[in-house]
């Protein structure tokens, strides 16, 4: 099986790291894995603040850098989101190939419902505490939202299950939103923070050493929180955390 | 920076009514978790409330026809307002030839829609709110800030101070049962003097003609019982076609709203008793356009609940004041953009699109969806913030070529060795005051693989 690996422009440039992991971990679970090179960006900032329009030559460059692979995997559920859904309204002429939005997945959901590994050989002997994602819970699944009645079922703890030594904790208002939102951080940037706040504040309450989820986007913008006010908590991609050594 | 976010930013600057706002309405919705866990078929009503609602948008005229014919049949007296002047003038035709003075009203949101009380008023007819919540915004002289707990905004010791003014209750005291009780008091005899009662429609039934009316202090009931002119406004979405579809929504409205299994009154209007008059008037203003829009058509499944409000992580830290319409939250931002875009495009920035409105909604109505797509048709409407279109069209052109993103990346580098106070003051939005900047890495992944591949 061959993955093509789609790193986001912010993971790019400030998370390295988080796209090394992800190109070891698929690599450990057997895939064949290749970076298609000079990638930009998928176009969700642009959309989310309502010029989707605008993102079309982006989704156009997306489109023709991962023709050539079964599978299209990055680790960041929101851009994951926003290339499934919004590429195809983007890119009608392109329906009748094989198109990007109906091969993409985010990393956590491929080794979940793909994979399926039934060992890592990972150990992270910490306490962890499960960021719940707002694109990935209510648009991908990720886990079952807290306003519906659906039995609850979460793919990352189960991912984190096969991981060694760690204690997986979540916070109370377990789905509610970090407050990041792309552009929204911006033009709404005291409710950005009054939310990104009151958010790291709940992680911190389950006692947790580090906050973890697969939306590098939101642990961008709770890390910033927790370096301006030298909070005892650090964020750290779940990618790297299956990815550790036992 | 839209009127909301600036709103937005006076409302957050005081922390402690922040938290306490926040924690009021989360409180609600948890309520609201705690009633949807005791229905194990929560998600097949929603379904069901999402279809029927659908399904009679799609034959509205025959309904409405149907529900005019079996209220009329039943004694009550049918109007049709094309607009909210319409519907003003229909009220006080009503009012003036009846030789009414005094009208006792219980809430009725699309009152407020209409500007029906100020209407009223100048036209020397005594308007009075019967829901507690409602009859202290109207003695504080406020707009509710939200439509099923108008007053959540005001603090307790704040009615307290507010009766004591105004009935004359104990100073200090804002013991909420004394207080309620003193309301009660107060309102006794104007509830006695109306000689009109005014109450909304949350949903009139097309096979039996009959309005229903849910409130949790009976105060619809109580001024329905006195005066014998009663008065029942409605927008022409509130119809449905049956008592089969009535369990549906009198199921979920109560708990999606407050939690609670069913509002304490919910009282069914069939026909007037000896003596007395019911009219109803179906109101448009603007409802028959809104269901040609595709795209938000669905607003009009609304129930009025307000879970959507409850749930809403930016509503709950900015308070309904800081949205330009009359109705806050996700339900407000839309049916603001509904009614003029050119006057209320300042709220869709209030949504970081987290979508927990879509899921909290009883009717499945697509809110953040939509809001959504409100921001896409800005441009087109020719409201796009011009700083925030500069700003994507920055990014268009980095994100548009590897080499500028990649040269983007190295300037970036760059420029975190200007000092702290160069990088992080106004004209840099995404240093907020308390989120600091994330750092470049020393070398992009992009720039790792070349590396790499070559060994």
């Amino acid at each position: 099986m061959k993955v093509g690996l789609f790193i986001p422009c912010y993971i790019n440039a400030v998370y390295p790291e988080v796209g090394r992991a992800s190109y070891e971990l698929l690599q450990r679970v057997g895939c064949e894995v290749d970076y298609p090179l000079d990638q930009t960006c998928c176009g969700q900032p642009m959309a989310n603040a309502g010029f989707e329009k605008d993102a079309r030559a982006l989704a156009e460059h997306m489109n023709e850098l991962f023709a050539r692979y079964d599978y299209v995997v990055g680790p960041s559920a929101s851009c994951v989101v926003f290339v499934r859904e919004g590429y195809p309204r983007l890119l009608p002429d392109y329906r009748e190939h094989a198109c990007v939005d109906a091969r993409i997945w985010e990393i956590c959901e491929f080794l979940h419902d793909v994979v399926r590994p039934a060992r890592l050989d990972a150990r992270f002997p910490h306490r962890v505490s499960l960021h719940n994602s707002c694109h990935g819970v209510r648009h991908m699944g990720l886990s079952s939202p807290s306003e519906r009645q659906i039995p609850y079922q979460s793919k990352l703890r189960d991912l984190l299950s096969l991981v060694e030594g760690i204690d997986v904790v979540e916070p109370e208002r377990r789905d509610e939103c970090c407050g990041f939102g792309g552009m929204f951080s911006v033009e709404e940037n005291a409710v950005s923070v009054a939310m990104g706040r009151a958010k790291v504040g709940r992680h911190m309450d389950t006692g947790a050493e580090y906050i973890t989820g697969a939306d590098a986007s939101c642990l961008m913008h709770m890390q910033g929180i927790i370096t301006r006010e030298k909070l005892p908590i650090r964020t750290i991609h779940m990618v790297e955390i299956l990815n550790s050594r036992s | 920076m839209s009127t909301h976010s600036k709103a937005a930013k006076r409302f957050v600057a005081d922390a402690e009514r922040l938290a306490w706002h926040d924690q009021a309405l989360y409180a609600v919705r948890e309520k609201r978790d705690r009633m949807m866990a005791t229905v194990p078929e929560w998600e097949d009503l929603r379904r069901m409330a999402s279809e029927i609602k659908l399904h009679t948008l799609s034959r509205l005229g025959d309904y409405l026809c149907e529900f005019e014919r079996n209220a009329t049949a039943n004694g009550m007296q049918v109007h049709w307002a094309a607009d909210a002047a319409e519907m003003n003038e229909t009220v006080w035709e009503l009012i003036r030839r009846h030789g009414g003075r005094r009208l006792i009203k219980s809430k009725s949101m699309l009152a407020e829609e209409c500007g029906m009380t100020p209407y009223l008023e100048a036209r020397g007819v005594e308007t009075v709110e019967s829901d507690l919540g409602e009859r202290i915004m109207q003695l504080l002289h406020m707009p509710p800030s939200h439509i099923v707990l108008p007053a959540i905004a005001v603090r307790r010791e704040e009615v307290g101070a507010l009766f004591e003014r105004e009935m004359g209750t104990e100073p200090g005291n804002s013991d909420p049962t004394y207080l309620t009780h003193a309301a009660r008091r107060a309102l006794r005899p104007k509830f006695l003097e109306a000689d009109v009662s005014m109450t909304g429609v949350n949903f009139a039934v097309a096979s039996t003609g009959a309005l229903a009316v849910c409130t949790n202090e009976g105060n619809a009931d109580m001024g329905t019982s006195f005066a014998n002119l009663h008065i029942a406004i409605m927008g022409i979405e509130k119809v449905i076609p049956d008592m089969e579809a009535l369990g549906v929504f009198t199921r979920l409205l109560a708990r999606s709203g407050t939690g609670q299994p069913v509002t304490t009154y919910t009282s069914l209007y069939r026909r007037p008793a000896p003596g007395c008059e019911i009219h109803v008037i179906l109101v448009d203003n603007g409802r028959s356009e809104w269901l040609a829009d595709e795209a938000h058509r669905n607003m009009l499944k609304c129930l009025r609940c307000g879970a959507c409000m409850n749930t809403c992580p930016v509503y709950r830290r900015s308070g309904g004041y800081s949205y330009s319409y009359f109705i806050p939250g996700p339900l407000g931002i839309n049916l603001g953009m509904l009614r003029s875009p050119k006057r209320y495009h300042g709220n869709v920035s209030a949504c970081s699109l987290c979508y927990s409105c879509s899921n909290v909604c009883p009717a499945m109505i697509d809110l953040g969806e939509q809001i959504y797509e409100w921001r896409q048709r800005l441009d087109r409407l020719g409201l796009a913030d011009p700083m925030k279109k500069a700003a994507v069209k920055g990014m268009d052109f980095v994100m548009g070529g590897r080499r500028r993103f990649y040269g983007g990346i190295a300037l970036g580098r760059l420029a975190e060795k200007l000092p702290r106070a160069v990088l992080e003051n106004g004209l840099n939005p995404w240093s907020a005051p308390g989120r600091a900047m994330p750092p470049f890495a020393p070398r992009s992944f992009n720039a790792w693989w070349k590396k790499e591949m070559k060994k």
